[in-house]
């Protein structure tokens, strides 16, 4: 099966201030495929997942250099519309953080704000979302409650299911189960492994038995670089560099 | 027993007295205003224009312009506040002028309120040649004093709204105005209308600033308009208290104070019954 690249990061290094938050990063991430990004706090996975959406752009003092090609096009170019950019690319954080809205309206919302007024219409994606964040059975006779009702699980799908709903080619995930119990996070990890028949999954996790569950590929980085990226098999079997396997033994990190 | 276990019940009891002192300071003010009151509050009091004669004076005109005072302070005043720190907060660089801007709005609203009255009749009445004592200048001073509370009040309500809520809707690609509509402003409401019942309770209260426009002391008549002149209630009140009649002092004065209380404790009443059950549509 040949393989189409989603973003070809491109000596991407980001500063806020005078520190660097990541440093001269290639690398290539696969459509339909799961990408995990590893590697012990602060070591810039965070920040390197959000400059694929130009979320990072909102700390303030930030400088970006180097390129991120999204559908053959540098997203960092001038006349690139960060907002417009957003709406192809989902994202989901560590905190599941429903808006104080209903069920329904928290899902709505991304089509919202992108113009569908059509209720039937919303109808439609809100169902099919839920679904998709395998959560409609659960909420399907009480989508006018408030969002906050749910349980911690819950809410990360219906912010999984918030995602889908502007109909995303890529979904961002940030540690989504960092702040859930176990039985929560494999619901999580089972729907993340579900969503890449459909959408491009890059997920940033500290927890290395996740990546080595649900990822096809697993970038490594330590200190702002990407000190190993490659088939997750690969890396967790045959690590090239004596860092990686330290880390993915467990130690350090 | 220790010498600290000593000291933090000595503490606890200063404390204490502290509280009962000011808690006690309150009652007695307000059931000696309440059993003065007693006897003048009634339907006749509330419906009736001042007179020389203790048992036909009333508050009405007075009550009427006070009301329309406060509802046309709240209509300049919130949006001009909560406007002004959607930018301070949202919009604006965090660099030496912006916070050159907060440091003065802080300052603002400590300054002495007879300030504003010296601005406002600068401004409105001499500068852009308003009639003096009208009810549109009083609200317009009014608005100018309680700016400074609502912006202060509005700018932390809106700093406590979590950054990632804000970064949730920007990561659905929703641009930064429909963020901060749709999601910053409905959870930044509850402090900003605490804010606002604060500013209208002092707006409500304040007799300084509006001696300085020209405010009547009595007036017969309620305000027609904006335009005509008013009296607001403390004004009034303060006029009975000088009245050569002892009725004026310790009867109908102390019913006009209640009076004002009545109005303004309703004003918060709603507002906190709104806020109660906007909050409760959000939590669920």
């Amino acid at each position: 099966m040949m393989l189409s690249v989603a973003f070809d990061v491109r000596e991407l290094s980001v500063y806020y201030g005078k520190k660097i938050g990541v440093k001269n990063v290639n690398l290539q991430i696969y459509r339909n495929k799961v990408t995990a990004i590893i590697g012990p706090s602060g070591c810039g996975k965070s920040t390197l997942l959000r400059s694929l959406n130009r979320l990072v752009e909102l700390i303030d003092g930030v400088r970006i250099e180097g390129e991120v090609i999204f559908d053959g096009r540098n997203i960092y170019e001038k006349d690139v519309d960060p907002v417009k950019l957003r709406r192809r690319i989902g994202m989901v954080f560590q905190q599941p953080n429903p808006f104080p809205k209903s069920i329904f309206d928290n899902v709505a919302y991304g089509p919202r704000v992108h113009g569908i007024i059509d209720k039937e219409r919303l109808k439609e994606i809100v169902e099919e979302s839920l679904k998709r964040a395998a959560l409609w059975e659960e909420v399907k006779d009480r989508l006018h409650e408030s969002a906050l009702k749910l349980s911690g699980g819950q809410q990360q799908r219906l912010c999984i299911a918030r995602a889908i709903a502007t109909n995303p080619e890529v979904i961002l995930f940030d540690e989504p189960t960092s702040a859930l119990d176990p039985i929560a996070s494999s619901k999580i990890e089972d729907l993340i492994v579900e969503l890449k028949k459909n959408y491009t999954v890059v997920i940033v996790t500290h927890s290395i038995q996740q990546a080595a569950r649900i990822s096809d590929y697993t970038a490594f980085m330590y200190m702002g670089e990407l000190i190993e990226y490659g088939e997750t098999a690969q890396i967790f079997e045959r690590p090239k560099k004596e860092l990686t396997e330290r880390y993915i033994t467990g130690r350090f990190g | 027993m220790k010498f600290e276990d000593l000291n933090d019940k000595l503490f606890a009891i200063l404390a204490l007295f502290a509280t009962i002192f000011g808690v006690f300071v309150l009652a007695v003010l307000i059931s000696y205003t309440f059993y003065e009151a007693l006897f003048w509050l009634d339907w006749q009091f509330l419906t009736s224009p001042p007179s020389r004669f203790p048992e036909r004076a009333g508050i009405y005109p007075s009550l009427v312009g006070s009301i329309m005072a406060i509802a046309l302070v709240g209509i300049f005043a919130v949006p001009l506040g909560v406007g002004a720190a959607i930018y301070l907060e949202e919009y604006s660089k965090k660099n030496c002028i912006a916070r050159f801007i907060e440091i003065n709005i802080s300052n603002l609203a400590a300054v002495p309120s007879i300030v504003y009255g010296l601005l406002g009749l600068g401004l409105f009445v001499s500068t852009l040649h308003l009639k003096p004592g009208i009810v549109l200048v009083g609200s317009l001073t009014l608005t100018l004093l309680v700016l400074p509370i609502i912006i202060v009040a509005s700018q932390e309500a809106l700093r406590a709204v979590p950054k990632s809520l804000r970064e949730n809707s920007f990561a659905l690609g929703a641009t930064k105005w429909q963020t901060i509509r749709s999601v910053v402003l409905p959870s930044a409401l509850p402090g900003i209308t605490t804010g606002v019942i604060l500013a209208l309770s002092r707006a409500i209260g304040e007799t300084a600033p509006l001696i300085m426009i020209g405010a009547a002391t009595t007036i017969f008549t309620p305000p027609k308009s904006i335009f005509s002149t008013y009296s607001p209630m403390p004004m009034q009140i303060f006029m009975w208290t000088d009245m050569p009649k002892e009725e004026f002092l310790h009867g109908l004065a102390p019913a006009g104070v209640i009076t004002l209380l009545a109005v303004m404790l309703s004003m918060n009443a709603l507002a906190v019954y709104l806020r109660n059950r906007y909050e409760r549509k959000l939590k669920g």
